[in-house]
């Protein structure tokens, strides 16, 4: 009886439920602190002075940091994601290290009460005294001083991307459109907001972190600080909620770290709503443009796409938003570039469906313009564009795109669509659908993954490794996979994460968890498996004894072999027999080559169904349809979750999201979750979710492909596409906002 | 500049059937009582600004935001939090009907919706979809569970004999 694939509830479902599950900032120790933190209210210049005596003064105040008193860090932090398994600072920059403010909301000074009433109070005394100079904050600002860049994500990836010739393809084509956006910024804001326990005991360092990385926390504080890297423990048991935003190591937990060791007690720090938009990265603020050139049977020529984004001072980062629009159709002429201006903000950060999902938004929607223009059908303009290789020739290794396009439009009631624009209507409402395809990139940065499997005499068992639960389902996965692997009922089986003293585990980010995490739990399970059967037939007083260790089956505990008919032997008989009071085993996973000869694409579908209210531009999705194929779903129900979730995500990208910086301060115009809007329960229709099965043999030995991105991607340009289909206007802009929709002219166009 | 001294009291609180008596500041919300002097970590914190929900007890019977709530103005009424829902180790009905239907994900907003939840059925506000969708959306869930919810509320509702 296999628990893999099985609709499990979550393991730790009853903890969630009844409030006992807790979160980084509920842990309790003796003598603990709390920290606040004062940000900038400038975005560029100087401190000039910072008077604390007010706030040393205050009720409970047991210090105030400035960057005076603040000891130096012991490395400069280069960026580099997480997924690549070592240090990942947020930003190649660290706070209070001087006098020099590079955007706003940067930590200026740091106080710490006994309450946490007191710290916040006291924050609210400290006077600082600014020299601002002239700051950039929007594209606006700083357009004329875009360059192109190089590499981007701490120099991993080439920022440039092409192949054949896409002027003369552009040239060559029988038809040509061209889609210009511009996208406001996004914010992650997890309901919980990051949140940092520091303490020391003697040179040691133990964080409770909110983290999506509890060894890239590890690994990054005990560079800041100089710390041996086993000098530094790293305890996260339940993330409330991540989305990119505790995918780095921002400078908060460093700066807990420096607190605590400052007045050698445990201290606390959990950010404010409002510090959470300028603290933990965001999505960047971008503008994208593409060009395509096709054949009148539709099939594409070239593909130009060119991304323009803000970064921060010190890092060349952009969300990559071509690695889909390059690789998703055949097409032999691509270009595709970032271009970015150097701004007063820190540095962007992964958002979920980082870059592709807004890159894939560009390509969709101008993927349905071009079938309006040749007047054939969405989805089948798809099909004929749908290439079985990637741009090296290389098999995709798995793919699923086409049967997700037609399950999705089956299901969905595609063919029974009026395509003309602005044709349909329902009552004061304007009806459009909409279609779009889905895919995300599968990279393989990670170090090799481990977990340790352990079975005691009485037959329970644990597997463990050092990852961290945010909502994925991590800890119900690797349970189920974990007690597979064994040969163990479900029952027996604990997973057991959230310590970075466990075997590695990277980052789970990037939809990358489920793959690392089942591989490495799977590795784990198989190698105390094969130990205890190599036991068994070579144990004299075992049924099995002699029989060819190939041939033994375990199930529920139970060791059964071809060769032996009726005689069975049974983990807690053999642990007994051998005087063992318990058995473990180490498994690793490596992750295929980066030059591995496959194309890596997570493929999907998405069809949404739009009414539109024209004279107040409100936008109401009615249906939102998604077909995916994410290879092996471990576990149907929490899958269906992570995508339901993730198309929520992208529907709140398309009429929702967005924040803007006011050019005259360099500050966000929004900060909090009453301004910057994000969907609550009437917003967000029921979701319909199928699977297309496909097996994939290279992504791990389970075939799991990941769940948490491909959700997202396409569903914006799906519900833009239904917008234009209602309404036969394209909104330019992201957010749609009623105003946009309304009157497009209002987009800034 | 000078500084506020913020002298402590004793406030009664009578919290899951239970009282206590705890020393604080008058300035100290219901949410920071409960969580950083009580430990009841239960009711969470996700934006101390009423805007979330995640924070939702109930005073005397109604659904309330702990954290525009003062500890002392909340003393001489009955509060129950999540940690006062079960019978035991005996589940309420609509915590069971979170885990059927996967109504969380990273379940940091949980307690208050379900919180939230049990009340919008009492309240006579689940009789549709559309009414649910609007009662509950003083309740954001970031993972976006929001059709998973609904289908909890929406069992326990007809579990219960189409009262609503």
């Amino acid at each position: 009886m296999n628990a893999v694939g099985t609709p499990v509830t979550r393991v730790d479902g009853p903890a969630k439920v009844t409030g006992a599950a807790r979160y980084s900032a509920e842990i309790s120790l003796p003598g603990m602190t709390y920290l606040a933190v004062v940000g900038a209210t400038i975005a560029s210049g100087r401190v000039t002075a910072i008077d604390a005596e007010a706030a040393r003064a205050a009720e409970g105040v047991l210090a105030v940091l400035t960057p005076e008193d603040l000891p130096k860090i012991a490395a400069e932090p280069h960026l580099l994601p997480s997924l690549v398994g070592g240090p990942a600072p947020g930003e190649s920059f660290f706070p209070m290290q001087d006098d020099i403010v590079q955007y706003a909301g940067q930590p200026v000074a740091l106080v710490i009460a006994e309450e946490y009433e007191q710290a916040h109070h006291a924050a609210s005394l400290v006077r600082i005294s600014y020299q601002p100079t002239r700051s950039v904050t929007t594209i606006e600002q700083g357009r004329d001083q875009a360059y192109e860049a190089d590499r981007l994500f701490g120099g991993l990836m080439p920022a440039r991307s092409e192949r054949g010739d896409v002027e003369a393809g552009l040239a060559g084509a029988d038809v040509r459109v061209e889609v210009a956006y511009k996208m406001a910024a996004n914010h992650h804001n997890p309901i919980e907001a990051p949140s940092t326990v520091a303490t020391w005991d003697g040179g040691n360092l133990t964080l409770y972190e909110s983290t999506q990385g509890i060894r890239a926390t590890q690994q990054t504080v005990a560079l800041l600080l100089g710390l041996p890297i086993a000098r530094v423990r790293v305890i996260t048991r339940f993330v409330g909620g991540g989305f990119g935003a505790k995918a780095m190591v921002w400078p908060n937990v460093t700066l807990t770290a420096m607190a605590a060791r400052h007045i050698g007690r445990p201290v606390k720090l959990m950010l404010t709503r409002p510090q959470m938009f300028t603290s933990n990265g965001h999505r960047e603020e971008q503008e994208q443009r593409i060009t395509l050139g096709a054949a009148r049977d539709g099939r594409l020529t070239a593909i130009r796409h060119e991304k323009l984004s803000i970064t921060s001072p010190f890092d060349d980062w952009a969300e990559p938003a071509t690695g889909v629009s390059s690789q998703l159709y055949g097409c032999q002429n691509y270009l595709g570039i970032h271009r970015l201006i150097k701004g007063n903000t820190m540095t962007p950060t992964f958002t979920r469906g980082p870059g592709e999902s807004l890159g894939v938004f560009t390509l969709e929607t101008a993927m349905d313009e071009l079938a309006y223009q040749l007047a054939i059908d969405p989805v089948e303009l798809r099909l004929r564009n749908h290439t079985p290789v990637d741009p090296f020739g290389n098999p995709w290794s798995s793919d699923g795109l086409m049967e997700c396009l037609r399950l999705g439009a089956e299901r969905f009631g595609w063919s029974e669509r009026n395509p003309a624009p602005r044709a349909t209507q329902d009552g004061e409402w304007l009806i459009g659908t909409g279609v779009a395809s889905a895919a995300y990139p599968i990279a393989f940065f990670m170090p090799p993954q481990r977990a340790r499997a352990r079975i005691f005499a009485d037959g329970s068992a644990i597997v463990q490794t050092s990852t961290q639960e945010f909502g994925t389902g991590v800890l119900t996965m690797a349970t189920q996979v974990g007690a597979d692997a064994l040969g163990v009922a479900l029952r027996d089986m604990e997973f057991q994460a959230g310590d970075s003293d466990l075997p590695n585990s990277t980052a789970a980010v990037g939809s990358a968890g489920a793959g690392m995490v089942s591989s490495a739990v799977h590795a784990a399970g198989t190698a105390l498996r094969e130990q205890l059967i190599a036991l068994a037939v070579g144990d004299e007083k075992s049924p099995l004894h002699g029989a060819g260790p190939a041939s033994v089956n375990v199930a529920d505990g139970h060791l059964t072999s071809a060769e032996r008919p009726g005689a069975v032997d049974t983990y807690r008989e053999l642990l007994s027999r051998n005087h063992m009071s318990d058995a473990e085993a180490l498994g690793t996973w490596r992750p295929p080559p980066l030059d591995t000869p496959h194309g890596l694409l997570t493929f999907g579908a998405q069809f949404a169904e739009v009414a539109v209210d024209p004279e107040l531009g409100l936008v109401r999705v009615r249906r939102l349809n998604g077909a995916f194929a994410p290879g092996r779903v471990l576990n149907p129900l929490l899958a269906h979750s992570q995508l339901m979730g993730g198309m929520l995500w992208g529907m709140s990208q398309a009429l929702l999201e967005g924040n803007h910086m006011d050019p005259r301060y360099g500050r966000w115009a929004e900060t909090n979750l009453a301004e910057y809007l994000v969907p609550v329960n009437a917003d967000a229709p029921d979701v319909h979710v199928d699977f297309v099965d496909v097996n994939d043999e290279l992504v791990g030995p389970l075939g799991a492909k990941g769940v948490g991105e491909i959700g997202q991607v396409g569903v914006a340009a799906a519900i833009a596409n239904a917008v234009f289909h209602a309404t036969g206007r394209r909104v330019r802009s992201l957010p749609m906002a009623p105003e946009l929709v309304m009157d497009p002219a209002a987009g800034g166009q | 500049m000078t500084t506020v001294e913020a002298a402590t009291t004793e406030v009664p609180l009578q919290i899951n059937g239970r009282r206590h008596v705890v020393v604080l500041e008058p300035r100290v919300s219901l949410l920071d009582a409960l969580r950083e002097h009580l430990d009841l970590t239960g009711s969470k914190k996700g934006c101390d600004q009423g805007t979330c929900g995640s924070c939702t007890v109930w005073i005397d019977g109604r659904r309330v935001l702990a954290c525009l709530t003062l500890a002392a103005a909340a003393s001489g009424h009955e509060i129950v939090t999540i940690e006062g829902l079960a019978d035991g180790d005996q589940l309420h009905p609509m915590q069971r009907a979170f885990i059927e239907y996967d109504a969380f994900q990273c379940g940091y907003c949980t307690s208050g919706q379900i919180m939230s939840a049990v009340k919008v059925i009492e309240e006579g506000n689940a009789g549709t979809d559309e009414d649910i969708g609007e009662f509950m959306s003083g309740n954001i869930c970031r993972c976006a569970a929001y059709p998973n919810i609904r289908a909890a509320i929406r069992h326990v509702r007809d579990a219960a004999g189409g009262r609503s």
